[in-house]
């Protein structure tokens, strides 16, 4: 049904992700890309991969393909000041999807079950209005299939009786190095995410747009200088004044500081 | 399904596909790091790769080039065949011959050589990982003209490290992520503990510990830090030591620490013109000497018990004044030159800043120490109910180590974390084993006058550490006995060799020629060499009275179709890791955390379907056919059979030490020493392809002066004996060498070098402007260059990776907007970037977290047209480039008219990130997008046919052309 | 947005198409379409053929128009799936009305040529509200658009039916004038939302897009995800020279607008066979190359918010 699923069970699955922790390595990304390779929505195809046959305007613009997940880097803020934040980027799963409501075929569904929004890639014509109606860029048009694809949250392996309880989460989660990634159910107050997400203020990407993403990003904490702590001085002028001014702050203070070996 | 048009077709999801037929365990080598993985095979291909959840190094996790690791398997860049050049050197000309001929061919040129002078051969080998065995190989085949890449890569980080506290950063230690309070990482992008830092960094900002990041660049791990100080390149020693200064000032400093464990209170001997002045004092049996305050007497400094006097002039029972190394040490870092004023003018860090992060660094270290209830006791035999320490940690790597003043800066870092007592303490920085080693551990390189023998193996290794002008490899007249130069008078503490500069020496003939040189791993005509337009010169230079190339003989060994293939005359392919036996040993660089001991082993999980056979098996086999020693039986015969799983199993370096640690003994518990166990491997396949021993929490810190860990590594066979390690704030060592420029002893270096050991032998650490910046008038050339590593890549040898390749497919020169506004540079615009040896052309990226001083890239992205059997239309080679075209082997002349190579002074350490450059906006005379200098293209020569352009499969091709 | 031609023939072709059917079944039931002679037949058969024509164009975007027909089943929620089946279904009107036009004893066509031109108006209202519902395409997301697909649909649809009447010599002068009143709507409808697009600025950028921007700092991409595009930015990431867009919007307003404007007013004053066939055959050459560019620009000039993530602080 490409209506939106009214939700029975309340669970919402989804990501948290830290934006404080994630270094911007990519293996979120890539680990991604090589799981759903051989996957529910595989594969994920890739042109021009040793370049020579794509020409884009007289330049070999490399090899590009479908990837789930992506991740970008921004600046914030100008000057030394700034902060650069490494920002990984997928499916949101989200709750008012118009990349559902606007499909005709109703090949882009949202599970009742769980939430997650899937393409079903046998009844998917191409037409590609979904990926117009996702504010996100989470869908990736498959030339080679015809089909849209995206982020399936790994329903292939989070649910897979082959794999050890343990390996039960996204691919992406369990590779990030950094642990800035967290799986769990958004649609449950008391989860651990979505602890996490209001102990740290996590955040909805383009709330003015309504679409009510599943994901949420904790947002980078705020810097601290060390002159933010109060406890420290700003420096220890204070400590090297305040001796004998006749020691000075040269060696002679050492004379009688003889500790036993 | 439905064919009614206005039914709604539901999906049924399969929840629980199948991942694979079989799942085999191995390490990862898409870099460094060694993680442990699962390969997930199906139909005998891989499928899948995930991280091994068991494994010490990874626990599990993957990054983005070990989740790509399928794609470098199957990549169309693999080489396929043994081939012999047949076509000027470069010209991709090559005949495809057999194992059978190749190994004839080899064995008749090494030979060859061994019979004249084993010394022309050169055997270098880059990101290698059985340099326990290399090595070997090399000494057996009797030639010193042996290292890896360590030379260029971070050699002033580990024999800085090595010779001051007898362990070191890269990848030899770590932070006590667990109870670290304040975290400072100097010049790291990436590192070889790749995943280890990544987790160990989410750990740290979980718990909301400190993170500083001291880097020009702002990206990667800087940009999660709470504080980033954007230094100017080159001066981190000027901000150590102004931290340094602040500290002794206000003595937040830990008395405790720098009597018990470090040689503070050693006597140096005050007595200028004297060929032991600045030498420790020491008794007759040798033991250096201190003043103990309550006798007033000089007692040995090992004992305890007494109370050593730490300032102030003492005199010896000689008559002579001795100073304590404190009293040095102190001494020159109060004096207000080394003052946060000063060294804001030349690190750029504002004084405010610096002092507070002295009195921050103070604060937790002081105000915070950490204390875990765990008892222990030391090497005296002195139980500790507690261990308490200070919870500050530091890691550095190639940031402070590439320039020619690394040695000392890092030297200088090591005396930061001294002072505030933080080595191997809890929150600390913490060795891993097998370190703490002796400072420096007591090994000499061989290849004297007469331990290089035609036909003979040398009696020792050929990498090791010199404590004195006598251990130097060099001729009666001062000239080096290497072809590198190492362990000369212009890099006599080289630890790893100076592999950079191999080929322009041998192509100079200078200091001597060489016949063969034999390489493995490394791209030295591309990304690891400087003066890139000059390396391809060399490895072509021909010379005309003897009618062949002044090299006269490259053989090498890849996997890959890198852009140092076409140079070699004969190539010896080797398998992907997938395919191969591997040992990532405690006698080379292991896998061990600073709780355990590790190590492990790659096992074949897939077999060639190419005519290519391991490297490590190749060597073996020609050490047999070469009839060395110790590959060879009694009958003389090969003595390891079955290649290197044969190795790993039966040779011991001494009797019950292997290259593997873990199951020895006839029924395999043995740890570190034991018997051989012919089912070694087994146990290793079983137990997920490592071994772990975990250290008793007694053992865990306090390493180098804690008997149950000494007595621990005695018994796994990491040190010799359990004598505490002291570390040495000041570096005897380099005093000699000193003394040796001021005339003193039988080994003297030639006038010319005099004055730059004199100088640069500091025995306490100091700083200098790096070389090329004091050469060159700065105003000319007033950016400096470096670059970065991107986590998604590995050197040149991602690129011909499909997936990551779409990452980083082309690189630009990232440029402070300020600055470039400045000079009138706009984003995307081209700009010429110029050194004193060269030009290139190049495309700029704004930003605005970067040093303004500073302009960098990604290393290694761009790449020679046709390399890695891309399309020569591909990005890498169109619109990305390298920095080592601007890079300059040599320094700018001396005064003496002498021509230095461009490293430091000590080790040799190639100085990458001294470059200093002038940018500006390519004018009408440079149109066009594509980056300059380009090269001829490369063609491909016997790889795996490139296959479609359109992935709908992970294996590719896998057919032989 | 990338302006793919096929969806860009889809539309013009068809709207003119489902403009002429509409005004054909409009103007049969006010009886201003000929009865005698074949008039009235062309018109509805031409519009028959541009819109399949158009239909089948737009199947060429598909990736899989072998599975079109799955297409009608999301007609509750989907504008598109609306669309189609409201296309299909203007077939059954249109059809019987050619046939009752062409076979009038045969078939009463009386009230099906209104409800053909009810469903092409529904059609047509249904394309336009495909893009107008499209919320992160602030360009797309705007009451004018609805608006301006009816009436450039009106519009091509009368110059061409103006064209088949003068071919046949069947033309009136009150096309002329409807054809006037339809470009100066269009006009107003199209300029009000070039005003529009213009002047509205989306809240969206790369500070909600990351919600990083909360402080009001800036939020710069330094690096996208990949050195290369893909499939999002080739699709999405389209961008035109402010310089290209000025002038196309000029060469647009004549075309669509004045052109055909001045030759209806040109119309009215001539009564011989050639000189009106030529001014209408130039009317609707002028008018179709303005609606090709009209809906290029359109797609051209409408800025994705998922530009956000790739170096657009505003959207
Ligand atoms: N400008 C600049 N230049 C630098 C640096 C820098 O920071 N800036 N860094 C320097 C440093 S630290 C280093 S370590 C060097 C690294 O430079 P290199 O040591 O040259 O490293 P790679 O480019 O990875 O090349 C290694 C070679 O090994 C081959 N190879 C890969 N896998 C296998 C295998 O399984 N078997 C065999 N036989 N071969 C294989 C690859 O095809 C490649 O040709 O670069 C140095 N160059
Ligand atoms: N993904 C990936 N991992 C790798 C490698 C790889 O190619 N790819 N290579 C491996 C190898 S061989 C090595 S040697 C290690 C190297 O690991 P790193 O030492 O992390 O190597 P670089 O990327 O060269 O990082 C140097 C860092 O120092 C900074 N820097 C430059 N000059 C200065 C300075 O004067 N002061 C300070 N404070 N910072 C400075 C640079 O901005 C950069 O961030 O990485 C290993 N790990
Ligand atoms: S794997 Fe983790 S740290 Fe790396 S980019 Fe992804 S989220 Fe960030
Ligand atoms: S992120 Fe995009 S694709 Fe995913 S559910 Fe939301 S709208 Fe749909
Ligand atoms: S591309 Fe496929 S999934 Fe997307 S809207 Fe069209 S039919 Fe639905
Ligand atoms: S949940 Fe699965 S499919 Fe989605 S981004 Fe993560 S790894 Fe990719
Ligand atoms: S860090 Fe990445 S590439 Fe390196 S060994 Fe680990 S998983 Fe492999
Ligand atoms: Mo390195």
């Amino acid at each position: 049904m490409t209506a939106l699923p009214a939700s029975p069970t309340g669970r919402r699955l989804g990501l948290v992700i830290d934006l404080d922790i994630c270094v911007g390595c990519h293996a979120c990304a890539v680990n991604c890309k090589e799981w759903n390779f051989g996957g529910h929505s595989g594969p994920l195809t890739d042109w021009n991969s040793f370049s020579g046959t794509e020409d884009r305007g007289g330049e070999d613009a490399g090899a590009w393909g479908v990837w789930f997940n992506r991740v970008h880097t921004f600046e914030v803020g100008d000057g030394p000041d700034s902060r650069t934040v490494h920002f990984p980027r997928s499916c949101l799963h989200c709750e008012d999807a118009a990349c559902v409501t606007v499909c005709p075929t109703g090949a882009s569904y949202k599970r009742e079950e769980d939430g997650i929004v899937l393409v079903n890639a046998d009844t998917c014509i191409g037409c590609k209005l979904c990926s117009w109606a996702c504010p996100y860029g989470a869908r990736e048009y498959d030339h080679a299939d015809g089909v849209m694809k995206k982020c399936t949250l790994c329903i292939d392996r989070i649910y897979n009786e082959n794999l050890d309880e343990v390996d039960r989460v996204p691919a992406c989660v369990s590779t990030c190095p950094a642990s800035a990634r967290h799986f769990g159910d958004l649609g449950d107050p008391d989860s651990a995410v979505s602890v996490l997400v209001s102990e740290r203020g996590g955040y909805d990407l383009m709330p003015e747009l309504g679409y009510r993403p599943t994901n949420k990003y904790l947002p980078p904490r705020p810097r601290r200088d060390c002159a933010d702590n109060e406890e420290v001085p700003v420096s220890l002028a204070d400590l090297a004044d305040r001796d004998d001014p006749e020691i000075g702050s040269g060696l002679l203070r050492w004379v009688d500081a003889v500790l036993s070996r | 399904m439905s064919v009614n048009p206005f039914a709604t077709v539901r999906e049924t999801v399969n929840t629980s596909p199948s991942v694979s037929d079989e799942v085999k365990t191995t390490t990862c080598y898409m870099c460094a790091c060694r993680c442990g993985i699962r390969v997930h095979l199906k139909d005998g291909d891989v499928r899948y790769i995930e991280g091994n959840p068991d494994h010490p190094v990874n626990k599990g996790v993957l990054c983005a080039k070990g989740s790509a690791g399928i794609m470098q398997h199957y990549s169309p860049a693999r080489l396929t065949r043994p081939l012999m050049r047949t076509g000027p050197r470069g010209s991709g000309e090559f005949r495809p011959i057999s194992w059978d001929q190749a190994l004839k061919m080899a064995t008749a040129w090494l030979s060859d050589v061994r019979k004249t002078d084993p010394r022309r051969l050169a055997f270098f080998t880059g990101r290698d990982q059985s340099q326990a065995l290399t090595g070997f190989w090399a000494s057996q085949f009797g030639t010193p003209n042996h290292a890896a890449h360590g030379g260029f890569c971070s050699v002033n980080m580990a024999a800085a490290g090595l010779y001051t506290i007898g362990g070191s950063f890269w990848e030899f230690g770590e932070p006590d992520w667990e109870n670290t309070r304040c975290f400072v990482m100097f010049g790291v992008a990436e590192d070889h503990d790749s995943n280890p830092i990544k987790a160990g960094l989410g750990t740290l900002k979980t718990r909301g510990a400190r993170f500083i990041s001291i880097n020009p660049v702002k990206t990667g791990y800087s940009a999660i830090a709470d504080e980033w100080i954007g230094i100017r390149p080159g001066t981190d020693g000027v901000l150590i030591g102004a931290l340094i200064h602040e500290l002794l000032r206000a003595d937040r400093i830990d008395l405790a620490y720098l009597v018990s464990y470090t040689n503070a209170p050693w006597l140096v001997i005050q007595d200028p013109g004297a060929p032991d002045h600045g030498l420790f004092a020491r008794d007759d049996e040798g033991r250096p000497l201190a003043w103990d305050s309550d006798a007033r007497a000089t007692v040995p400094a090992s004992g305890t018990g007494f109370r050593p006097a730490l300032v102030g002039l003492q005199t010896l029972p000689d008559g002579r004044e001795a100073a304590p190394v404190f009293h040095l040490m102190a001494s020159r870092y109060l004096d207000e030159c080394h003052g946060p004023d000063a060294a804001e003018s030349v690190c750029g860090v504002p004084a405010a800043r610096i002092r507070a992060l002295a009195s921050e660094l103070a604060h937790h270290a002081f105000e915070h120490p950490v204390t875990l209830d765990v008892p222990w006791t030391d090497w005296a035999g002195r139980r500790h109910e507690t261990m308490t320490g200070r919870p500050v940690s530091m890691h550095a790597m190639r940031g402070i180590s590439a320039h020619s003043n690394g040695f000392q800066t890092c030297r200088a870092l090591h005396l930061l974390q001294m002072l505030l007592g933080t080595i191997d303490t809890p929150g600390g920085f913490r060795y891993k084993p097998p370190f703490p080693k002796p400072a420096p551990p007591p090994l000499k390189p061989a290849g004297k006058t007469g331990e290089v023998e035609a036909g003979r193996p040398m009696p020792g290794p050929p990498l090791g550490f010199p404590v004195g002008p006598e251990d130097l490899l060099v001729n009666d007249d001062g000239s080096p006995r290497r072809i590198d130069r190492a362990y000369s008078w212009e890099a006599p503490m080289s630890a790893h060799g100076l592999m950079h500069l191999v080929i322009g020496n041998a192509a100079r003939g200078d200091p001597y020629p060489i016949d063969t040189l034999f390489m493995y791993m490394a791209n030295m005509s591309w990304n690891s060499s400087m003066n890139v337009p000059g390396t391809i010169e060399q490895l072509t230079a021909w010379d005309d009275e003897a009618g062949e190339y002044r090299i006269p003989r490259i053989i090498y060994s890849d996997a890959y179709f890198s852009e140092m293939v076409p140079y070699a005359d004969l190539i010896l392919p080797d398998t992907t890791y997938l395919e191969r036996w591997d040992c990532i040993s405690l006698l080379d660089r292991p896998i061990c955390d600073a709780n355990g001991v590790a190590d492990s082993i790659r096992q074949p999980v897939v077999s060639p379907r190419r005519d290519v056979r391991p490297f490590q098996d190749v060597l073996i086999d020609l050490g047999a056919r070469l009839g060395l020693p110790a590959f060879v039986d009694e009958e003389g015969g090969p003595r390891y059979p079955g290649g290197y799983a044969d190795y790993l199993v039966n040779h011991e370096r001494t009797p019950g030490v292997g290259p593997l640690a873990g199951f020895r003994g006839p029924d395999g518990t043995g740890e570190g020493k034991g018997a051989v166990n012919p089912d070694q491997l087994e146990r290793y396949i079983e137990n997920g392809c490592f071994w772990r021993h975990e250290l008793a929490p007694e053992e865990r810190y306090f390493k180098h002066a804690n008997r149950a860990y000494l007595e621990k590594a005695v018994s796994l066979g990491l040190i010799g004996s359990p004598e505490p390690i002291t570390l040495q704030i000041y570096v005897e060592a380099l005093q000699r060498f000193r003394l040796a420029a001021d005339g003193h002893g039988p080994v003297q270096p030639p006038d010319i070098h005099r004055d730059r050991v004199r100088t640069y032998f500091d025995p306490l650490p100091f700083w200098y402007t790096p070389f090329e910046e004091d050469a060159l008038d700065t105003a000319e050339f007033p950016m400096h260059a470096i670059t970065q590593r991107p986590m998604a890549m590995y050197h040149s040898w991602g690129s011909q990776n499909a997936w990551l390749r779409q990452i980083h497919g082309q690189n630009r020169l990232y440029m402070n907007r300020s600055r470039a506004g400045e000079l009138g540079i706009a984003d995307d615009d081209w700009v010429r970037v110029t050194s004193h040896h060269g030009s290139i052309k190049v495309q700029v990226r704004l930003m605005e977290g970067v040093n303004s001083d500073t302009v960098w890239t990604w290393n290694a992205i761009g790449k020679r047209k046709g390399a890695w059997n891309l399309s020569p239309r591909a990005p890498e080679a169109s619109r990305g480039f390298l920095l080592n075209h601007v890079i300059s082997d040599l320094l700018p002349e001396r005064e003496t008219g002498y021509r230095y190579a461009n490293t430091d002074p000590v080790t040799g350490q190639a100085a990458w990130f001294d470059l200093r450059v002038r940018i500006e906006r390519v004018g009408e005379d440079r149109p066009g997008e594509t980056t300059e200098p380009q090269f001829h293209r490369l063609d491909p020569i016997w790889t795996v046919p490139r296959g479609d352009a359109v992935l709908r499969t992970v294996v590719q091709g896998g057919q032989e052309r | 947005m990338h302006p793919a031609l096929s969806v860009i023939i889809f539309t013009t072709a068809s709207g003119a198409g489902y403009g002429l059917l509409a005004l054909s079944g409009l103007f049969a039931a006010v009886d201003w379409l000929p009865r005698d002679g074949s008039a009235g037949g062309w018109a509805i058969g031409s519009a028959l053929v541009l819109v399949t024509g158009g239909l089948l164009a737009s199947t060429a975007h598909l990736g899989r128009p072998e599975r079109a027909w799955r297409a009608l089943s999301q007609w509750r929620t989907s504008w598109l799936s609306r669309e189609g089946l409201l296309a299909l279904a203007s077939y059954v009107p249109a059809l019987v009305f050619l046939a009752g036009w062409l076979l009038p004893e045969a078939v009463p066509w009386g009230p099906w040529g209104l409800l053909a031109a009810v469903a092409a108006l529904l059609t047509v209202y249904a394309t336009g509200k495909i893009y107008a519902t499209l919320t992160p395409i602030p360009a797309w997301n705007n009451g004018l658009v609805v608006p301006g697909y009816l009436v450039l649909g009106g519009l091509g649809g009368m110059q061409i039916l103006s064209l088949i009447m003068a071919a046949t010599d069947h033309y009136h002068e009150r096309f002329g004038w409807i054809v006037l009143l339809f470009a100066t709507c269009a006009a107003l409808v199209k300029h009000g939302y070039w005003r529009d697009i213009a002047r509205t600025r989306s809240e969206t950028g790369s500070a909600t897009a990351t919600g990083l921007g909360a402080g009001g700092e800036r939020v710069r991409l330094l690096d996208a995800p990949h050195t290369t595009d893909n499939f999002v930015m080739r699709e999405m990431g389209y961008r035109i020279a402010r310089r290209h867009a000025t002038r196309l919007r000029q060469i647009c307003t004549s075309t669509l607008f004045a052109v055909p404007a001045m030759l209806a007013l040109v119309s009215t004053l001539i009564d011989n066979w050639f000189g009106l066939v030529v001014t209408t055959a130039l009317a609707t050459a002028s008018v179709a190359i303005g609606t090709l560019i009209e809906r290029w620009l359109f797609f051209a000039e409408a800025r994705h918010v998922v530009t956000a993530y790739y170096g657009s602080e505003t959207v």
